[in-house]
């Protein structure tokens, strides 16, 4: 359905079913727009006139909400929005020549909306499809594998006005390329197992009453299942898979123990908000094991005393939705999820899934927080942390999916068991998401502990120069360091695993994540939303052949000031990318150092591009001669 | 509870709940900030009010008075910072200070005197920003906007209107107003709104008196602004 020629009843009729299947609640008001633009093609003003009296707040809220988002349109962007992925891998693929094919196909201009009003093209970060690029989302639904050919395809599909539901099945089928499996992926798990044995470890006689107060209000009993369960968690070393590396144990019990406040409950949410560059690995487990992550949730919610949880699912993942839902409702039908779960009274908890809408900062807890209660995702100031005062100031966990999956497994076969795998410091498997320059990319599960050595000839990576260890905010690996390893000890990693070969140019692999980061600070805080954006054009500045060695310096100082200074981890991490590949592939910096004094940015050929791009002309007459021949 | 922590090495008290910045306030001791405001709820994002504590980076609006930690406030370290995130401001927006009405009311441009500020040094990014004239009592301009958001504090905690809110993100983020037009003449904002006093920048201004009081007879042409600061309210 389009409603790009606007009708305010049909778009008041369309607000009024999603609100009212949200319960006129206005924490769910990300996804009331979301549902709303999937019927609309947009939020347009009217959606949001409905909005405003439906939900009772004020216009400012809604617009500042939907500001916020890339993937929510308060503009018209056309009947099939199109957006690229534009990380380092899918670039590598080439999708850059795939997106001007494109736009040359339906004559449209990139960013921009076809006069017609049926279509837009633009990029996008990266989608999660990094194993089977070059990605792209239409209507937020992913396509991999993108050729010239299917390229062609799809210009023709959209300009016969196809409707998205009638396109070939084989575009949206995304691929689990599961390489290398180990406990996780190998899980023989029926669900409700974890949940049976997490409840077993209660002594059997006349503490079931303990049990079920726990479970209601999270009191620090010490004995019975909850307080066993957790006591598993913490025997078995769980560090949180999100990157931080937090131990699990602790963060459930500071949660179980934070004082409940009257009309307050626990939270449990799940992070699947995996916006990290070059990472997909929760893509994998939500589309191959969602029974393990659920029931890691219910286990936590049985631990930790919570009744209501959350799967955060990161917009990009928008198909994954009704499949994942699908398994909710199985669970509820067994007795996994609801009331009284597994016939233990008292027992109970449910979860429902959120879908983000293009913001890589949420991703950080406190901004996934404030998403979930259908805000702007701006990292909140802490203290205090989710533990005491998380969703709507009720203390929330927030852990990754792959933690969850594992916290299932610990409940099912004791923390002793997953204690003994990996290294001393590093519990367990780790899922890396592997891509670049590799035969063989997709997932591999290992123990912690493996060399990335090993990793590289496992994947069949032959020639390599370099390799980006949990994504931008990571560290960027060098040759001389391939024997170091995956681990909290060595390298902490969310689980991207990114190669690049020798015929690779470092500097375009950082400047491309210093362009991610700038795209993606939240705005909150001045030295993140300002920092990023002149480290892009000091990035850009050498890109153009105009650096100096006064701009290495500039870029030195900026990524001081971000650490010291930043809101959050975002900013903390922003210049790593540059540091890194600034002390470890420094000629790929020297090459692009042309000037020895300082040389302004500004250039007045490249200023003209516009003035060209409108007369048509890329001809020699229509470029200044440059003083210093930079490429543009 | 009373207790004590150390700020530059002076003893300032404090009593429980007080953030850094309160504590320091009402011993007389002046914190560069902009987006915090003594009357309003802290923010946080300015990031001006930064210390360290205990060898840590940390704002020090949001920040909690501890008993015994070590502050450090007036360091060239930390205010080398300070004047860096003050340029940060002034390229990422329009300010033109001689042909501002604002100017020697300028919580901004006070500050860039009190740190020191001698130039902008980053290239300025000259973003284009429409003015709101529409409304008869007021001029929003917007290309001053710092994103200090106590405009949206007020109204939304004080006026119980909600006439301004962030919008957008990253270096796109930006103030919108209450109205389907996006004018600020659509809502119900007044000249009574606390939200109309609060600009500590050249946004919100009332119109028919930009010069009321001649440039070089202004709050912070008399004294500087760690002179004038809610600050010297505790001395």
């Amino acid at each position: 359905m389009g409603l790009n020629e606007i009708n305010a009843e049909a778009v008041a009729a369309v607000v009024d079913r999603v609100i009212n299947r949200y319960r006129r609640d206005p924490t769910c008001m990300l996804q009331i727009l979301r549902e709303v633009q999937e019927a609309c093609d947009w939020v347009p003003p009217e959606a949001i006139d409905r909005m405003q009296a439906m939900l009772g707040v004020p216009r400012t809220k809604i617009e500042g909400v939907a500001g916020f988002y890339s993937f929510i349109y308060t503009e018209p962007r056309g009947r099939y929005r199109v957006l690229f992925s534009d990380n380092i891998t899918d670039r590598m693929q080439g999708n850059r020549a795939l997106m001007e094919r494109l736009c040359g196909n339906l004559w449209v201009e990139r960013g921009k909306v076809s006069e017609d009003g049926l279509v837009s093209v633009g990029k996008t970060a990266c989608t999660g499809l990094c194993d089977q690029g070059p990605g792209m989302l239409v209507n937020n639904y992913a396509i991999g594998g993108l050729s010239l050919e299917r390229i062609d395809e799809i210009a023709e599909l959209i300009r016969n006005k196809v409707p998205l539901t009638d396109w070939p099945a084989a575009y949206f089928k995304i691929e689990d390329n599961i390489r290398r499996a180990d406990i996780l992926l190998n899980a023989d798990f029926k669900p409700g197992e974890a949940l049976l044995a997490a409840r077993a470890r209660a002594p059997s006689d006349g503490l079931n009453a303990s049990n079920t107060r726990s479970w209601r209000e999270g009191l620090p009993s010490g004995i019975g299942g909850p307080g066993a369960t957790l006591d598993e968690i913490k025997r078995s070393g769980l560090r949180g898979r999100g990157g931080a590396g937090f131990t699990t144990g602790l963060k459930w019990e500071a949660c179980r123990n934070a004082q409940l406040k009257a009309g307050h409950q626990r939270i449990v949410v799940c992070n699947a908000d995996e916006g990290e560059p070059g990472t997909f690995k929760d893509r994998v487990l939500l589309s191959k094991c969602p029974d393990l992550v659920f029931e890691g949730m219910t286990v936590a919610a049985y631990a930790i005393g919570a009744t209501r949880g959350f799967v955060y699912l990161r917009g990009e993942y928008r198909y994954l939705l009704d499949h994942l839902n699908a398994v909710l409702a199985n669970r509820r039908r067994e007795n996994l999820l609801g009331k009284d779960i597994c016939g233990l009274p008292g027992a109970d908890f449910d979860i429902e899934i959120h879908v983000g809408a293009g913001a890589y900062v949420c991703g950080e807890e406190s901004a996934l927080i404030e998403s979930l209660e259908g805000k702007r995702g701006t990292p909140r100031n802490r203290p205090p942390f989710p533990v005491t005062n998380g969703y709507l100031d009720q203390p929330t966990i927030v852990n990754n999916v792959e933690t969850f999956a594992a916290a299932a497994l610990i409940a099912l076969k004791g923390g002793e068991w997953y204690a003994g795998i990996g290294t001393k410091q590093s519990a367990g498997t780790k899922i890396l998401s592997v891509s670049g320059d590799c035969a063989r990319p997709g997932i591999y599960e290992y123990p912690f502990g493996v060399s990335v050595r090993q990793v590289l000839e496992d994947c069949g990576a032959t020639d390599t120069q370099a390799v980006q260890v949990s994504g931008p905010s990571g560290i960027c690996v060098a040759e001389n360091e391939f024997d170091r390893v995956i681990g909290f000890e060595d390298l902490p990693t969310a689980g991207a695993f990114t190669i690049f070969n020798k015929s690779r140019d470092m500097f375009e692999v950082a400047r491309n994540y210093v362009h991610f980061f700038q795209h993606e600070s939240c705005g909150f805080c001045t030295p993140c939303r300002v920092g990023t954006s002149l480290l892009k054009n000091l990035m850009d500045k050498l890109h153009y052949g105009s650096g100096s060695p006064y701009d290495f310096a500039e870029i030195e100082k900026l990524n001081q000031l971000l650490q010291a200074m930043s809101h959050c981890g975002l900013g903390h991490t922003a210049c790593n990318p540059v540091l890194d590949t600034i002390a470890k592939f420094r000629p790929a910096y020297d090459k692009r150092m042309m000037q020895q004094d300082f040389t302004p940015a500004f250039n007045l050929d490249r200023e003209l591009s516009s003035a060209r791009q409108m007369t048509g002309r890329d001809d020699a007459a229509a470029h200044l001669a440059t003083e210093h021949g930079g490429q543009s | 509870m009373s207790h004590t922590f150390t700020l530059d090495g002076k003893v300032v008290p404090f009593v429980d709940g007080q953030t850094i910045i309160q504590a320091a306030s009402a011993a007389g001791i002046f914190i560069p900030h902009l987006c915090y405001h003594p009357e309003f709820k802290p923010h946080g994002s300015c990031k001006l009010c930064t210390v360290k504590v205990n060898g840590r980076h940390t704002a020090s609006c949001t920040m909690r008075a501890a008993p015994g930690m070590v502050v450090e406030s007036e360091t060239e370290e930390i205010n080398a910072e300070r004047r860096a995130l003050t340029q940060m401001l002034f390229v990422e927006g329009n300010h033109f200070c001689p042909s501002c009405e604002k100017s020697g009311n300028c919580q901004l441009q006070a500050t860039a005197y009190h740190l020191g500020m001698m130039s902008a040094h980053y290239d300025h990014f000259f973003p284009n920003r429409a003015v709101d004239a529409s409304h008869p009592d007021f001029l929003l301009d917007f290309n001053r906007c710092i994103l200090c958001s106590l405009c949206v504090r007020a109204s939304r905690d004080v006026d119980g209107k909600n006439v301004f809110a962030l919008s957008g993100r990253g270096i796109k983020t930006h103030l919108i107003v209450n109205a389907k037009s996006g004018q600020l003449a659509d809502t119900d904002f007044t000249l009574d709104d606390k939200a109309a006093q609060v600009c500590p920048v050249g946004v919100i201004l009332k119109k028919r008196q930009g010069f009321a009081v001649p440039i070089g007879e202004r709050k912070y042409d008399k004294a500087p602004i760690s002179e004038t600061a809610e600050t010297t309210e505790g001395r």
